[in-house]
């Protein structure tokens, strides 16, 4: 036995295992990721399409639009907003339940639920509880804000921030699942090294600042960039809740707008592509962090 | 491309005509409410006059059709047309045209004698250079402005504004009395109301030319109209909703009119059981007394349409005063025919047929519901108004109008 036979009979079989994967992938996702950056890049507009070479000439025109600059900043305002606030619940439930409460099985699940359920149902619900209607017309939270007198336009406020309503229930959705994480990282934290800084005299306080929180950092790394992914592509919550409104409009809006309602083929795509390397920008880090740990790890 | 040669080869199946077969598959958005019940009365005719031939109703649901259109583009694109499709009458056809998916009509026109049975203006809108590629079926009004006579009365306004100034006057009394003068709502129902304040404030002529180029987008006319338009909103209660919301409002008493097509006049009437001329009234917007702006439902025969001979059929039926007829009564809008049975048509029904048989009406063409803009300039103008609803600059959005009509026309 040659040592090259050997390497091969330990690759290939492995290889083998994982190939129809891989050619899906390579297929369904890259392959179709370059299609759309190919599709950018030409003059596809009408019903039929068309492949002339028109080079960055959509990309141009939309760093000169004004509904995509309005459009990137609610992206903005939405991600923020929704990232700080779920991050933040999240925590803040995961400690507690960490401190052990009755029933936390029971209560681990109702705070997962919201997740379960598609951002279509959540948004025509949330439509609701987010009306602004004055007067009799009111429903929802403003019924609870209208016992201590406060009213909330929401999303239709006239303000920039009017998509932060947006980020509401987003966030009911989604922290119940940072919780979950953050629970799994803090319950992977041996009790020991708790217990030995308690020996030590540390208070409460500092065993969580000096001892968890360093342990918690790949944990926290992981629910910005999943959340960080779900934030930059959320079409279907922002269009059950208010559609084609420019107040609450993102990049995702109006590349399904201007694709499909107008016909736009190639300004959608390069949305698409500019969204895409948005998502990039915010994992590849992470990925290229986590391959150099596992490095250094072994 | 190379991406797609691994699906499975579903595009060569379709695309043969089959003359012998005897079936026919009609495509359509039609399953609310009203329309699917005129649908039905439809192929029950059909039925009776083509013994033995198979209807296949393929009637996508979805909002005026956004769901629909997509799916048909799909079909088309993969040379799998159905016999017939539904599609807004006027503009919105272009892009098929260029695509090449439409046959044309202008031939049957002619044979049927149709083109002296419809309003000379309608053909007019109907042709695209010269040539029709669509029978239209029922005929929709998009300038009225709906209120409660009730209310009128009780908050001392004598009789609904005839031009927009009167209405901004009555903006004021209207104000003393704690109630907004226009209800509107999501961003759609902000635009049929542009479309009527411009065709009030500029009428027929320059209005029609706003489509075609002949008026200038940029003229300070269009930027007073637009100026206009914004005066309308500060004394407007203006939400997200859409119409059904928006004009409960004025039945409410929160608002005091409503401009929307007449579809709402089925809804007030049936939904809402409120009689015409007592629990609720119409009147054409301020400005456009006389003119019918008008959208309509049409039937198209697509290239390579498999079973030709009956597709053709069902045109036939959509355009007799029979089918029109059949159908209108039950969608609540009226027939496109001048020569309809009008003892068929009552309350709002019978007052908007006379207006559209009446040969002193001018017709023109909506913007919102595709008679005037093709796809691609309709959605350049809904993008910029939405930076026009921010920032509220005239002048800016007129520019940006005029900008995209020359990118796509």
């Amino acid at each position: 036995m040659s040592k090259l036979k050997r390497r091969i009979g330990r690759w290939v079989p492995g290889l083998l295992l994982v190939s129809p994967s891989l050619v899906l992938l390579g297929v369904f996702v890259y392959g179709f990721i370059g299609w759309n950056i190919k599709i950018s890049v030409t003059d596809w507009k009408g019903q039929l399409e068309t492949d002339n070479y028109v080079g960055l000439f959509w990309y141009k025109q939309l760093f000169a639009d004004e509904t995509f600059h309005n459009d990137a900043r609610n992206l903005l305002i939405f991600t923020l907003v929704f990232i700080l606030g779920s991050m933040s619940v999240g925590l803040l439930l995961a400690l507690l339940m960490d401190k052990g409460v009755r029933g936390e099985n029971i209560l681990r699940s109702i705070y997962l639920f919201p997740m379960g359920i598609s951002f279509i149902a959540t948004g025509i619900v949330w439509r609701w509880l987010l009306n602004s209607d004055p007067g009799e017309g009111t429903t929802g939270v403003n019924d609870l804000l209208g016992l201590v007198g406060v009213h909330s336009d929401w999303h239709k406020s006239d303000s920039q921030w009017a998509i932060a309503a947006i980020a509401l229930p987003a966030g009911w959705a989604l922290s119940g699942y940072v919780m979950a994480l953050f629970l799994a990282g803090l319950r992977g934290i041996p009790d020991e090294l708790r217990e030995a800084a308690r020996v030590d005299g540390a208070t409460e306080f500092r065993v969580y600042w000096h001892v968890v929180r360093p342990m918690m950092y790949p944990v926290l790394m992981s629910a910005l960039v999943i959340l960080a992914h779900i934030s930059l592509k959320t079409f279907d919550l922002i269009y059950a809740i208010a559609p084609l409104d420019p107040r609450t409009e993102t990049p995702a809006i109006f590349m399904y707008l201007t694709a499909f309602r107008g016909n736009f083929y190639a300004r959608g795509a390069a949305i698409a592509t500019l969204l895409f390397f948005a998502i990039a920008v915010v994992i590849v880090p992470y990925i290229w962090y986590s391959i150099r740990k596992e490095r250094t790890a072994r | 491309m190379s991406a797609l040669a691994v699906l499975p080869a579903c595009s060569n199946s379709g695309g043969e005509t089959k003359p012998d077969e005897k079936k026919v598959e009609v495509f359509s958005w039609w399953s609310g409410p009203g329309e699917a019940e005129g649908l039905d009365a439809l192929i029950a005719n059909f039925k009776q006059s083509n013994a033995g031939v198979e209807f296949v109703n393929a009637a996508v649901a979805g909002g005026s059709g956004t769901q629909a259109k997509q799916v048909l583009s799909d079909r088309m694109r993969n040379n799998q047309p159905p016999d017939s499709y539904q599609l807004h009458a006027g503009l919105e056809a272009a892009d098929d045209i260029k695509a090449g998916w439409l046959e044309d009509l202008t031939g049957l026109y002619e044979s049927n004698g149709w083109k002296s049975k419809f309003p000379a203006g309608l053909i007019e809108k109907l042709s695209i250079s010269g040539k029709i590629y669509a029978v239209p079926v029922n005929i929709h009004r998009s300038n009225l402005m709906f209120f409660s006579p009730k209310k009128l009365a009780e908050w001392g306004i004598a009789a609904p504004a005839k031009t927009w100034t009167e209405f901004l006057a009555q903006a004021e009394t209207l104000k003393a009395k704690n109630v907004k003068a226009l209800s509107v709502g999501a961003t759609w129902t902000q635009l049929h109301l542009l479309e009527n304040v411009l065709l009030g404030e500029l009428g027929t002529a320059k209005y029609n030319g706003l489509w075609d180029g002949k008026t200038d987008w940029k003229g300070a006319d269009v930027v007073a109209a637009l100026d206009t338009f914004k005066k309308i909103l500060d004394v407007s209660v203006v939400g997200t909703d859409d119409w059904q919301p928006t004009i409960d409002k004025v039945l409410a008493g929160t608002a005091a009119y409503n401009v929307m097509g007449d579809w709402a006049a089925g809804y007030l009437q049936g939904a809402k059981a409120l009689k015409y001329k007592d629990g609720y009234d119409v009147v054409a917007s301020p400005g456009s007394t006389g003119v019918y702006n008008f959208l309509a439902d049409s039937f198209t025969l697509p290239k390579n349409a498999p079973h030709k001979t009956y597709a053709e059929a069902w045109l036939k039926l959509c355009a007799s005063p029979a089918g029109q007829d059949l159908f209108n009564p039950k969608k609540g809008s009226v027939p496109a025919r001048l020569d309809s049975d009008k003892s068929k048509y009552t309350d709002y029904l019978g007052w908007a047929l006379s207006q559209w048989q009446d040969t002193k009406t001018v017709v023109v063409g909506s913007l919102v519901h595709g008679v005037v803009a093709n796809n691609s300039w309709k959605s350049e103008i809904e993008k910029a108004y939405g930076v026009f609803f921010t920032g509220k600059d005239s002048a800016k959005f007129a520019a940006s109008v005029s900008a995209a009509y020359a990118a796509n026309k």
